[in-house]
Formats: structure tokens, C-alpha cells, sequence
């Protein structure tokens, strides 16, 4: 017989008691998490909540200075940013953080190539290396930028930078897909365009984001987290945390102030 | 010029290859027929040019490409130059070994060196590459055994390009031998900046935090990057040599350095034929300039002025090399579509 | 240890000497950029400036010495302002602009220079009075060097209590932490920036006036002490004069008691130290407190 609960959706990443300190600042205090794969799941907080630094102890470029992170039950506690990518977890970051001076194309090529081959790259011109082209290409249609491959990302509206970052995370090929607060500094529209882009990606990618913006949260997320002062508060469906009372304390009680 | 001119590269070279190549073939026919035309000594200058053009390219790999503001790879030329003298008195004076050797002993001190350099950017970097180059600037005035100390090593036979062609003893012929070797280099200086090792080298120079999120292992690019390009460095001391057929101190030195920093900063935009006329107009207003009786003896005076001219004067040659990572945009020639 | 320290306490006073006649111009070096992020590498010219005045007015009068030394820092402090005065300009393009403009300014010295005292390093003699050997624990030792250490110390302690411990050295503290902030609070932060520049160039040109007769002034001399301080900048920490110090120190001793326990491997040695420090610590051994 099958055991039921391999049929289960599996956890993609778990955290145990993972913690961050920075001096005697507790930015991220003890969390526990799992994220189950192809999920669409939300972590909320008002500002200070250590969001962004839980972020950051996943994605690798900070480590945490206790608890551990297993991805798909192996633990990558210890591993450094780039062998986490290796692995399948990609991050876009708050700030836009692109490769200003080079073309949309080139910004998501170097992520493409990255994947596709070992090496340092220094046999085959970039032009004859059809595949990695053509999924670079498509990759920037799929976010929605098909007339921009050509155009420095300095070049870019705000909004398109968002959307260009999404196609370089992508082009790590990841199982795990962070979004940092993806629509700040986003006009209404940007955000419909970016949250389109994020709810038409394929099942197998898992995403995790922080958000601001509740309306793109609860379009978007299946499962939501909620942290307070660097605790994790609860997790449940947009409705159940909807409903929290304790998550009404916590969070309402400071919305004016960040949003 | 637009404001944005600089991204327009791509856009320019597709509308324009073919008449792009009018001026590049100039450019060889005239380097080709030059000993015919011109006497002994600007031979010898034109030859002091390619090389010292190899050696601002060999610059711009790291300055212009990687943002890695170097002032040390007079430290690799002068390895390179002095392992290809040693090479030519004792062993062999067959060009492609020295060349070999050379290439050879340069990469190996580079990665060694820049083992320690690759940890640090910007002004660090640039200060710790300062420091390299005057250790070897030191070791090759003080480890006499093997460098003869101030005095140099002559006695330098003359060059044999390929085993069993004569020795070259014109500098006509010479300059034919640095050119051959320059043109081969160049191409595979070229050939490099079209392949995903320079585009990710641009990554670095633009934003190593998002390369290393993207899964690229920064420090060992910038590594080989150094290793390569201090091999540049080395195989154009080795010509140096066969075009000097002496060697001292004063060739693995800071002005060297600063030579080549400026050429490649000059020729500037970031395109490899940029850091070439550079380092032509460069080593022009040292050598003819420095030899009119005006300035007689002053041509460190003129080096400088040229500096400081070069600063204010052409701040856009200076754009495409700068080691900020500013919006403006980079002309290091960039891929396009082809698919 | 007491025969070994007995037999090398010349070279362990001299590094000493030594390290403090590179802080004197390190502490400048490092605090420019450290407040206005420009990498001077004019800054050697400084120095070879300073000694070459006290070359030129040394008679062997104290009263020389002293002028010297007013002239030199007269010299440093316009040397500094005219420095600020034209890397201002150049204050968004980066360090690599900076670096050509003041490597410019400095072959341009160095040929102005080279054209008026020579070719020749000028061995320069200290005062009548400061000449001749004193007894040091039963070593003979220069009494001119030992008088420099005294001066020189005195030098930095004072750099240290008004950086550190004043409020001028707070703000300019505060200003190399954060130039938006203290601009904000209504402090004209280009009063500080030329204020800075011109007193670590001063204090170079110092380091000369006095450093003259033990290193010095010559072609190349200026190349010598810039790589120097730089090397000490990078050991001992960007931005921080207690780093600048430590570092000095410790190049101070490499470079002499080192080369005088290992003398094969003089060239290497100062590598060998920076590449020791900078694996322990990549950020010198004292780096400031805030990132720069």
C-alpha cells in the first residue's frame, strides 16, 4: 500500500526555529515555517516585523544565527547564496536590483546561461548560443516586456524593472520563488500587470512573497503568514487570517502607519 | 552626442557593420605597409605602440570590463619580460616559447597575487594592485641573481619568430613579429568579449551582490579574469623584450603602469580598439612630444599634464571605464539579438 | 628574549621611527577618503614637498628647523586646499578619475621638483644641536631620530585626542559616517571636507619637514611613501586613525626590523604582511565604524 501521506503535498522549504539576531535585536525570533510546494504563500507584518530578514536568511545572504532551513528535507543552513540558486531558490529584491548598464535581454541571458552550463562561459560566443537566446526571449515575453529586450535596464519604468526582475528570477529555473515586496513604488496599474505575471506562472514554481499591498496578497496568495516583531503570529488561508483577531491586533493597530 | 548614445551601440553596429569595417581594415592596411613608408625609428615606436596597446588592453579587461580599477599590471608585464629574457639567454630564442613562457609565468604570479587582490573592490583593490606592482618593481631591482639588479639584463639575442625561420635583426622584421602576435591576441581579446564569461564580468562590474544571487561564483571570475589578463600583460612584455632586447626595472615599474591605466582610461569607451588608440596617442606624446627641445627632458611634466588633461577634458571617454556603478551607460560592445 | 630584543633594538626603535613618519602621512590619506571618499594619490608629493623645504632651509640652526616646519605646513595646508579644489569637480565620476587626476598632479610635481633640486637624493642634516649619538641601553642611536619619535608621537596623540575626543573631531567623525546627516543639521560640510584635506596634508608636509634627514627627498621618494601609506591605509583599516596608527606601526617594523631578520625576503615581506592581515581581516585590522 501507498502511504497517504506521500500523496500529501510535500514541504518544499521548512524552517525550524530559525532566528536572527543583531546584537541584542531579535530581528527574526524563533520561526518555524513550512512552505508546501506549488503553493502561493504570503508573509504580512507591519514594517519591523522581520520580513525582509527572513528573506534574506532563506534566499542566503544572510545567515542566521540560529534554527535551521531545510529545502526539500536537506539542510542548507550553511550553504551560501549561489548554492542555494543552484538548488532552486530565487530571490528578487526589494530595491531593484538589476544590471543597469546592460540590455533587458542580457540581464535575464546571464541568469539563463548561468543555469544552462557549467564553465565559465568562455568557449562559444553569446551569439551562437541559440537556446539560451530563445529562452531568454521567452522569458521576457512571458513578464510581459516583449517590445523591451534590446533596452538598457536603466531605461526601464519602475514597473518594467519589477517585471524584468521576476524574468531573471525565472531563468534560475527555481522551484522556489521569492518576491520582496514586489509592488512597491508600483503604480495601480504596474501592480495588476506584475500580479498577472506572478499568478500565470506554472504550478511547479513555489512563491513566496512580502507584500505591502493587501489587495495583491489576498488576489494572489492561497497561504498567508502573519509576523509580528519578528515572531511568526499564524498562518492559515487568506480567510482565516482575514478573520484573526490577534492578527487584527497586531497588524491594524499599525496600518496607518505603514500604508 | 545624445545623452544616450552609448546604448545605441548594439542598434549603430547592426545598421552599420560593413561600413564599421571600412575604418578597420584602414587601420591594417596601414599597420601593414608602415615599415615600408616610415623609417627605422618610428618602426621601432609603432612596435612600442602594439605593445604597449596590449598591455592597456590588458588593463581594460579588468578596468573597463570587470570595474576592477587597476595600477599593478606593470607587475605581470615585467614578470612576462623578464621571464622571456631569461628565456632568451638561456634556453631558447625561438618567440613562441618566450611568448609561451611568459603568458605562462605572468598568469601563474597573477593568480597567485590575485588571490589577495580579488577579495578587495574599488579603492582597495586599485591600492592593493599598487602595492603588487611595486614589490615586483622591488623584487626586480634587489633579487640581482636573477634580475642583474638596476643594470638590466642585456645580451638578448635576437628573435626567432617560429622554430627554423631566420633571426629577425631588422626592426622592420620585428615589427612584422609584434604585429602578427598583437593581431592573434587581439582576436582572442575579441573573441572573449562576445562570450558569456565577458557579459558576466559586466554582471560584476554592474552588480556582484545580484550576480551572486543569480548563482555565479564572483570571486572565481574575477580570478580567472586576473590570471588572464595578467597573462596578456606577460605575453606583451615578452615582446617588449624582443623589441628592446633589454630588460630593467624601470619596465616592470609604476610608470608603466600608470601608462597603461591612462591609454586604456583615454581609448576609454570600453571597445578593445578604444584601449589600442589610447595607448598610440599616449606613448606619441611621450616619445615625439618628449623629444622636442621645448620640453626637452620633461616628459614626466607632459605625462602628467596629459593626465590631468585627459581627466577634464573627456569625461565621456572616461564614462564607459568608470568603476561606479552609475546609470550611464557602457559601451564594452554588447550583444544584440540574433535569434 | 631579552638577549634577542638587546641585539635588534636598533632596527626595532628605528621601525618605530619609522611607522610614526608614515602615520603622519597615512592619517591623512586615510581620513580624506574616508570623508570625502577621494583617493589622493598625490598625497607622497606632499611629503616629498615638505622635505625638500626643510632641505632648502636647513642651515643647522634650530631656528631653520622651525621655519622649515611653518613653511612646510604653510605649504601642506595650500597644497591641500588647492587638492580639494580640483578633485571637487570630479566627485561623482568615481576613484578611477580621481586616481589619473592625482597621479597627473603628482608627475607633474615630481618633474617641477626634479627640475629644481636634481636627480640626486639630497641627504638632508638635522639641526647642529640634534646631531650626533645618544646612548640607548647600551646602543649608540641617533639622537635626531629619537627626538622625531618624541615629536611625532606627541603628533599623533594629538591627531588621536582631537579626532577622537573633541567635538571638531565628532563632527568630521559624524561627517565621514554620514555627510547628508551632518549637512541636515546645518554644518557646512564643505568647511569640513577642505578643513580635513588641508590638515592631512599639512600634517604630510609635517612628516616631511621632519622625516628629511632619515628618508630623504628625491625622485621616486614620493612613489615610496605614497605605496607605503597605502599599504598601511589597507592594513590598518579605511577611515579610522587609531587603524592608520596600528597599521604604521606595524609597516614601520616590517620594514625594518623585518628586512633585518630576513633580508632575502625584503621585497616580499610588506606583501607577505598585507596579505597575512587582509585574509584575517579584509577590512584591515581597525577599519572605521561605518561602512565606507
Amino acid at each position: 500500500m501507498i502511504d497517504p501521506d506521500l500523496l500529501e503535498p510535500l514541504d518544499l522549504l521548512e524552517l525550524r526555529g530559525v532566528s536572527r539576531d543583531f546584537g541584542s535585536f531579535k530581528a527574526v525570533d524563533a520561526v518555524s515555517l513550512a512552505v508546501r510546494a506549488g503553493t502561493r504563500h504570503a508573509v504580512i507584518g507591519p514594517n519591523g516585523a522581520g520580513k525582509s530578514t527572513l528573506f534574506s536568511l532563506i534566499s542566503g545572504t544572510l545567515p542566521a544565527t540560529a534554527g535551521s532551513l531545510l529545502l526539500d528535507g536537506r539542510d542548507v543552513t550553511r550553504l551560501p547564496v549561489n548554492r542555494r540558486v543552484g538548488l532552486g531558490i530565487a530571490t528578487t529584491f526589494q530595491h531593484s536590483s538589476l544590471f543597469m548598464r546592460e540590455t533587458a535581454l542580457e540581464n535575464v541571458l546571464l541568469a539563463v546561461v548561468r543555469r544552462a552550463g557549467s564553465g565559465l562561459g568562455i568557449g562559444r560566443p553569446l551569439r551562437s548560443r541559440r537556446t539560451a537566446l530563445a529562452r531568454a526571449h521567452a522569458l521576457l515575453d512571458q513578464v510581459g516586456l516583449p517590445s523591451r529586450h534590446d533596452t538598457p535596464a536603466a531605461e526601464l519604468s519602475h514597473g518594467e524593472r519589477r517585471q524584468l526582475e521576476v524574468a531573471v528570477a525565472l531563468a534560475t529555473e527555481p522551484r522556489l520563488l521569492l518576491l520582496d515586496e514586489p509592488a512597491a513604488g508600483m503604480s495601480p496599474v504596474e501592480t495588476a500587470r506584475l500580479t498577472e505575471v506572478v499568478a500565470a506562472l506554472p504550478g511547479e514554481v513555489t512563491v513566496l512573497l512580502i507584500e505591502h499591498d493587501l489587495d495583491m496578497v489576498f488576489e494572489l496568495a492561497n497561504v498567508v503568514t502573519v509576523m509580528h516583531l519578528g515572531r511568526h503570529l499564524t498562518t492559515g488561508s487568506p480567510a482565516e487570517v482575514r478573520a484573526s483577531p490577534e492578527v487584527q491586533a497586531a497588524y491594524l493597530g499599525t496600518m496607518e502607519v505603514t500604508r | 552626442m545624445s545623452p544616450n548614445s552609448g546604448t545605441d551601440i548594439g542598434t549603430a553596429a547592426r545598421a552599420g557593420s560593413a561600413a564599421r569595417r571600412v575604418p578597420a581594415v584602414m587601420v591594417l592596411a596601414g599597420l601593414a605597409l608602415a615599415p615600408f613608408v616610415l623609417g627605422s625609428y618610428a618602426v621601432g615606436t609603432l612596435s612600442r605602440i602594439l605593445v604597449l596597446a596590449l598591455l592597456a588592453m590588458s588593463v581594460n579587461l579588468l578596468t573597463g570590463l570587470t570595474g576592477l580599477a587597476t595600477l599593478g599590471q606593470s607587475a605581470y608585464f615585467g614578470v612576462g619580460a623578464y621571464t622571456a629574457a631569461i628565456v632568451a639567454r638561456k634556453l631558447t630564442d625561438v618567440g613562441v616559447v618566450q611568448l609561451l613562457a611568459a603568458a605562462a609565468v605572468s598568469a601563474l604570479v597573477a593568480t597567485a597575487t590575485g588571490w589577495l587582490a580579488v577579495r578587495a573592490r574599488g579603492v582597495v583593490f586599485l591600492m592593493l594592485t599598487l602595492a603588487i606592482g611595486e614589490i615586483v618593481y622591488s623584487a626586480a631591482v634587489n633579487w640581482k641573481s636573477l634580475t642583474n639588479g638596476t643594470d638590466g639584463m642585456s645580451g638578448i639575442p635576437p628573435v626567432v619568430p617560429l622554430p627554423g625561420m631566420p633571426a629577425l635583426e631588422l626592426d622592420g622584421l620585428v615589427y612584422f613579429y609584434v604585429l602578427a602576435v598583437f593581431l592573434v591576441l587581439f582576436a582572442m581579446v575579441a573573441h572573449l568579449a562576445g562570450t558569456p564569461f565577458a557579459l558576466a564580468l559586466r554582471g560584476i562590474r554592474d552588480n556582484e551582490d545580484r550576480m551572486r544571487a543569480i548563482g555565479y561564483p564572483t570571486r572565481r571570475y574575477a580570478l580567472t579574469v586576473y590570471g588572464g589578463a595578467g597573462a596578456l600583460a606577460g605575453a606583451a612584455g615578452a615582446l617588449w623584450v624582443s623589441v628592446q632586447r633589454f630588460v630593467s626595472p624601470g619596465d616592470a615599474g609604476f610608470e608603466i603602469a600608470a601608462l597603461a591605466l591612462l591609454a586604456a582610461v583615454i581609448g576609454g569607451s570600453g571597445r578593445i580598439w578604444g584601449a589600442c588608440a589610447g595607448a598610440a596617442l599616449v606613448w606619441l606624446t611621450r616619445d615625439y612630444l618628449g623629444n622636442l627641445e621645448v620640453v626637452d627632458g620633461h616628459g614626466k611634466l607632459l605625462l602628467g599634464a596629459l593626465f590631468v588633461t585627459a581627466v577634464y577634458t573627456l569625461p565621456r571617454g572616461l564614462t564607459g571605464i568608470r568603476v561606479p556603478r552609475g546609470l550611464r551607460s557602457v559601451a564594452w560592445p554588447s550583444r544584440k539579438r540574433t535569434a | 628574549m631579552g638577549g634577542w630584543l638587546d641585539s635588534h633594538l636598533v632596527s626595532v626603535v628605528d621601525g618605530v621611527a619609522f611607522g610614526l613618519l608614515l602615520f603622519t602621512l597615512a592619517v591623512g590619506l586615510s581620513l580624506v577618503f574616508g570623508l570625502m571618499d577621494v583617493l589622493n594619490l598625490a598625497h607622497g608629493t606632499l611629503y616629498l614637498a615638505g622635505a625638500y623645504v626643510a632641505y632648502a632651509l636647513s642651515d643647522g640652526s634650530l631656528w631653520a628647523l622651525l621655519l622649515a616646519l611653518v613653511a612646510g605646513v604653510a605649504a601642506g595646508t595650500l597644497g591641500g586646499a588647492a587638492l580639494t579644489l580640483l578633485t571637487q569637480p570630479l566627485a561623482r565620476r568615481g576613484h578611477l578619475d580621481q586616481a589619473v587626476l592625482t597621479l597627473g598632479i603628482t608627475f607633474i610635481a615630481a618633474d617641477l621638483l626634479a627640475a629644481s633640486f636634481g636627480g640626486e637624493v639630497l641627504p638632508t642634516d638635522p639641526p647642529t644641536a640634534l646631531r650626533g649619538s645618544a646612548d640607548l641601553l647600551g646602543h649608540t642611536y641617533p639622537i635626531y631620530r629619537l627626538v622625531f619619535i618624541g615629536v611625532a608621537l606627541a603628533a599623533a596623540a594629538l591627531v588621536y585626542l582631537v579626532f577622537e575626543r573633541s567635538s571638531l573631531g565628532a563632527l568630521v567623525r559624524a561627517a565621514v559616517a554620514d555627510r547628508d546627516m551632518v549637512r541636515a543639521l546645518g554644518v557646512d560640510t564643505r568647511k569640513v571636507l577642505y578643513g580635513v584635506f588641508a590638515f592631512g596634508a599639512a600634517l604630510a608636509a609635517l612628516g616631511g619637514v621632519l622625516g628629511a634627514p632619515i628618508l630623504g627627498p628625491g625622485p621616486g621618494v614620493d612613489e615610496t611613501v605614497l605605496v607605503l601609506s597605502l599599504v598601511v591605509v589597507v592594513v590598518g583599516g579605511l577611515g579610522s586613525v587609531r587603524g592608520a596608527l596600528v597599521g604604521a606601526l606595524l609597516i614601520g617594523q616590517v620594514q625594518t626590523l623585518g628586512v633585518a631578520l630576513l633580508p632575502e625576503y625584503a621585497p616580499f615581506l610588506l606583501f607577505g604582511t598585507m596579505l597575512a592581515v587582509l585574509v584575517v581581516r579584509p577590512r584591515g585590522l581597525l577599519p572605521s565604524a561605518v561602512r565606507t
